[in-house]
């Protein structure tokens, strides 16, 4: 008789995970992986190819393209999608397209209400995707602790938090009303640690830009922005210099700073993650208009 | 944290001000789990709420939500993440206020071990007693109690030891394998990570070590095999296999299987995943099955040991806590899920609510949010469970509302009533087709809702008329007629209404098994109880018939004088004046009686039953 296995944290966060995923492919009828092209997308990316293995995952992959990401992230996405042989489903919002929003010209705000929170209700809304899967985990930010595994919307895609549904064991309620639809977080219990051990562990493929390199970059404010492409405007005198850095967390390279290190490989940040001090979403230049701005955001649909 | 710890997962229980936000702040800090700036939003925070001067507010971390942060309360679960080198640590945080029912019940369903906190002052209260409760019927088996401020009652130890002897005593019936107590100071940190220097007397683990040493693989081991299956994964023709969660036991290939409730038996040909077949897998994996024959099995199903199966019943009995703010109805129909399968179950006997504090049993005809009873559960088919004292992961269920989906009860299976198993339908020789033919028509039910006034039994009557001209066999049950008899012990409270319609629905389903064309005139005011109603029938046979009379047109009318006793508070519950109706969103058929006399109504009835029976 075999020994049998004895279920690490990782293990176990594993399988909650992929249990999560399967509830939404058998539950829902038109469901979505959104893919932002971080970390924590390309670990939901492989627990989705392993829970639907060996059948490809029977659901496509929605990424909100605000046309501000960096380069190396494109560039990724698509090697990724071929390489897997996925349906990737890619969406602007034409209207901002059109009105050229730009986050130096229009304000973060303004621009992430446009390119972000619009643009991926317009994508839910014309392809009647009634669940929506997200990488959020609740370690990220105060607000998140008390989100849902299985995140109610309206039909106007708003948060109410006094209308959210108790979660019990794992029994989780996947039914809706007229034009209500679910944000689905499987990542929720894992912590940004245990998102590098796993990527550790697993040697899964994330964007370079996680591991430190010289990169051209200008200070503004105590932050470290990227100059990535030539859209960046840069102040009289301001002049880019090569630093050697790498991100926490990748969004827009604008909205989004890097921190100096020198961790090149998987296992230098996670051991670099052991003794930071500083936790991620601060990398992320939108959040820091107020304390509840994130939960504010939320009610109004932003992911 | 190495990459190979395991993973604890426990729940916070106490009343508001027994300092439990402080001591998760507390185990966040000592476990370096905070980084620096939301230390510094900290230090920030605490001196803006002037809360506590000097030290960090560490409650103040904890507050999530805008609302809460104002109040200063936390008002549902949250989730807070921590490690050590042993573990990796998942807390479920649940307020202490009156909410707490719901919220704690959320939060126990997937612990293994609870942290109950004492405040040293005030000693053991009914709300510990509470806590203690919710968490053992919940199947933790595992508690602490974490005395605190002991800094307050000079780190006294007969005050500790009295505490600790009273949970003992009481918790004695509760069936926890671990009971420990530790005296600490979340404020201070005293034995929360770090072992005291005031306390010497004091020689068990701190509250950290305790979570840390915890031993709570024995509660997982030695269950029998079952595995709810989620989805059947068949990319082609070649494979089928049936992924899902192992919820109990160790299964391995080669073993022989049913899948419940059908019985159908199979043998583990492989057990799959994405890194390579497993010999063997055990409770928590997620895996995909194959199974060495054709069996039909699909999502809903449970895959278990030939040898060791569990329970298959359509009547259960079960624990339920209401979690709503509109009751629960015995009678109404809710979707109920239990595993991966979603039935229909109705609380036909409500036993008792039970007082938590004492475990004392009372009489009740309805729950209110946060109560919790003890009821008979009967399934529209049959559902396997294990008891939950028995198996945790195999005896949970969620209650949800058919019409706006939102989640308003949870519960658990304590076992399957006898009667159950045993009364099996009496096969008879003649059957409804047989009775229908010899009657030469369709057997229906015309269900007709509306006001009071509204005009349904004329109408009714008119049909009934014209369809007997017409050769049919009928028969008319009418709401006032019944309650002089059948119904004479039911009133007019929500509970009574339910029933008053569940028991018509009955008569006429067995009316219609007789052959007959049976037409119901009751105001049925609620849209759930129209539908169980439409669910006893045949598709096609049950026939919706809105009655639409504006309020008041039907209190101008007022043939009977009711809306005016209503209206002069004689009449209590009188639909439309303060007890709803909820207009019906699909009728077969709406009759305007502004436009429309009841004749004409009468004639259009006839009509349409006429023609829907010619179109089919
Ligand atoms: N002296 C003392 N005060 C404490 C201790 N733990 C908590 N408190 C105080 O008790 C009050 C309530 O604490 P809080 O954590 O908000 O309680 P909660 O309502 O249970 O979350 C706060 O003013 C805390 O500073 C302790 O061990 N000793």
């Amino acid at each position: 008789m075999t020994a049998l296995p004895r279920l690490t944290h990782l293990d176990r966060l594993e399988a909650e995970s992929l249990y999560i995923l399967r509830e939404v492919v058998a539950a829902c009828s038109r469901p979505v992986l959104l893919y932002s092209i971080g970390k924590d997308s390309s670990v939901l990316l492989h627990l989705a190819l392993k829970a639907f293995h060996p059948a490809r995952p029977p659901l496509p992959l929605l990424h909100v393209d605000t046309t501000w990401k960096f380069r190396e992230m494109i560039a990724f996405r698509d090697a990724t999608a071929r390489r897997l042989g996925l349906d990737l489903l890619v969406h602007t919002n034409p209207d901002g397209l059109r009105g050229h929003i730009d986050p130096f010209v229009h304000g973060p705000a303004v621009y992430t209400d446009v390119m972000k929170t619009q643009a991926l209700r317009q994508a839910l809304d014309a392809q009647g995707f009634d669940a929506a899967i997200g990488g959020a985990r609740r370690d990220e930010e105060l607000s998140r602790a008390k989100e849902r595994i299985f995140s109610l919307r309206s039909a106007q895609h708003r948060w109410d938090p006094k209308r959210q549904r108790p979660e019990l064991w794992n029994l989780y309620n996947t039914q809706l009303g007229a034009g209500e639809t679910l944000r689905v977080f499987p990542l929720s219990n894992w912590t940004e640690l245990d998102v590098w051990q796993y990527i550790e562990r697993e040697r899964i493929e994330v964007v370079p830009l996680y591991f430190a390199a010289e990169r051209p970059v200008v200070e503004r404010g105590g932050q470290l922005i990227m100059v990535d492409d030539e859209r960046l405007p840069l102040a009289a005198g301001e002049r880019p210099k090569l630093r050697r850095v790498r991100f926490r967390t990748l969004g827009c390279y604008p909205l989004t700073a890097a921190i100096e290190s020198t961790a090149s490989t998987v296992a230098e940040v996670v051991q670099e993650m052991r003794t930071m001090r500083y936790s991620e979403r601060r990398g992320r230049l939108i959040d820091h208009d107020g304390t509840a701005s994130m939960e504010r955001k939320k009610r109004e649909g932003y992911f | 944290m190495g990459a190979s710890a395991d993973l604890l997962r426990f729940i916070t229980c106490g009343s508001v001000d027994d300092g439990k936000s402080t001591l998760i702040g507390r185990l966040l800090y000592e476990t370096d789990s905070l980084r620096a700036d939301q230390l510094a939003s900290l230090e920030a925070d605490s001196k803006r709420s002037g809360r506590q001067a000097g030290e960090p507010d560490f409650a103040l971390l904890l507050d999530g939500l805008a609302a809460e942060r104002e109040q200063a309360i936390t008002i549902d679960v949250a989730y807070r993440y921590f490690a050590t080198a042993r573990r990796r640590f998942i807390v479920a945080d649940t307020p202490g206020h009156e909410q707490y029912t719901r919220n704690m019940v959320t939060g126990a369903s997937t612990a293994d071990a609870a942290v109950l906190l004492i405040d040293a002052q005030l000693g053991l209260l009914t709300q510990t007693q509470r806590h203690s409760c919710l968490v053992s019927m919940l199947g933790v088996r595992h508690v602490v109690i974490a005395v605190n401020k002991m800094d307050l009652v000079g780190w006294s130890r007969d005050a500790f030891e009295t505490i600790a002897a009273q949970f003992r005593a009481f918790a004695g019936p509760l069936g926890f394998t671990t009971i420990a107590c530790v005296p600490l100071s979340a404020l201070r940190g005293d034995n929360v990570a770090a072992r005291s220097d005031v306390a010497g007397w004091y020689e068990g683990p701190t509250l950290l070590e305790w979570l840390e040493t915890v031993d709570v693989d024995a509660d997982r081991s030695g269950k029998p095999f079952r595995m709810p299956v989620q989805w059947v994964n068949r990319p082609d023709s070649s494979f089928r296999g049936f992924a899902g969660t192992i919820a109990s036991g160790v299964v391995r290939r080669g073993d022989t299987v049913v899948s419940v409730p059908s019985g159908a038996e199979s043998r583990i040909a492989r057990i799959v995943t994405r890194d390579g077949d497993l010999d063997a897998a055990v409770a928590g994996q997620a895996v995909t099955l194959t199974l060495a024959s054709a069996i039909d099995v699909s999502r809903g199903d449970m895959l278990v040991h030939a040898a060791d199966r569990p329970v298959v019943a359509d009547q259960v009995e079960a624990t339920i806590v209401w979690m709503h703010e509109a009751p629960m109805l015995p009678g109404r129909a809710y979707s109920v899920r239990v595993g991966t399968r979603t039935v229909t179950g109705t609380v036909s006997d409500l036993k008792c609510r039970i007082d938590v504090a004492t475990s004392g049993q009372l009489a009740a005809r309805t729950l209110e949010l946060n109560d919790i009873g003890i009821c008979t559960l009967s399934f529209d088919q049959p559902v396997a469970f294990d008891p939950y004292a028995a198996n945790r992961d195999t005896g949970g269920m969620v209650l949800i509302d058919r019409l706006t989906h939102e989640t308003i009860g949870a519960g658990t299976l304590r076992f399957a009533l006898r009667r159950s198993q045993n009364v099996h339908w009496q096969f008879l020789d003649v059957d409804k087709r047989q009775r229908a033919a010899q009657k030469a028509q369709q057997p229906r039910v015309l269900w007709f809702t509306g006001l009071s006034g509204a005009g349904k039994s004329t109408i009714a009557n008119l049909v009934e008329r014209k369809l007997h001209a017409l050769g049919r066999h009928t028969y008319l049950l009418d709401g006032d007629n019944v309650r002089h008899g059948l119904n004479r012990d039911l009133g007019f409270r929500d509970a009574d209404r339910v029933e008053n319609i569940r028991r018509v629905a009955e008569v006429a389903r067995l009316m219609t098994d007789a052959g007959l064309i049976v037409l119901v005139s009751f105001i049925s005011p609620f849209r759930s109880e129209r539908r169980m109603a439409r669910e006893l029938f045949a598709q096609g046979e049950f026939v919706e018939i809105f009655v639409d009379t504006a309020l008041q047109d039907a209190e101008r009318r007022d043939p009977k004088g009711l809306y005016a006793k209503a209206r002069r508070g004689e009449l209590r519950n009188f639909t439309g004046i303060d007890s709803p109706y909820e207009v019906p969103e699909h009728p077969e058929l709406r009759i305007d009686t502004a436009t429309t006399s009841a004749e004409d109504a009468a004639e259009l009835i006839v009509a349409w039953l006429g023609g829907t029976r010619e179109a089919q």
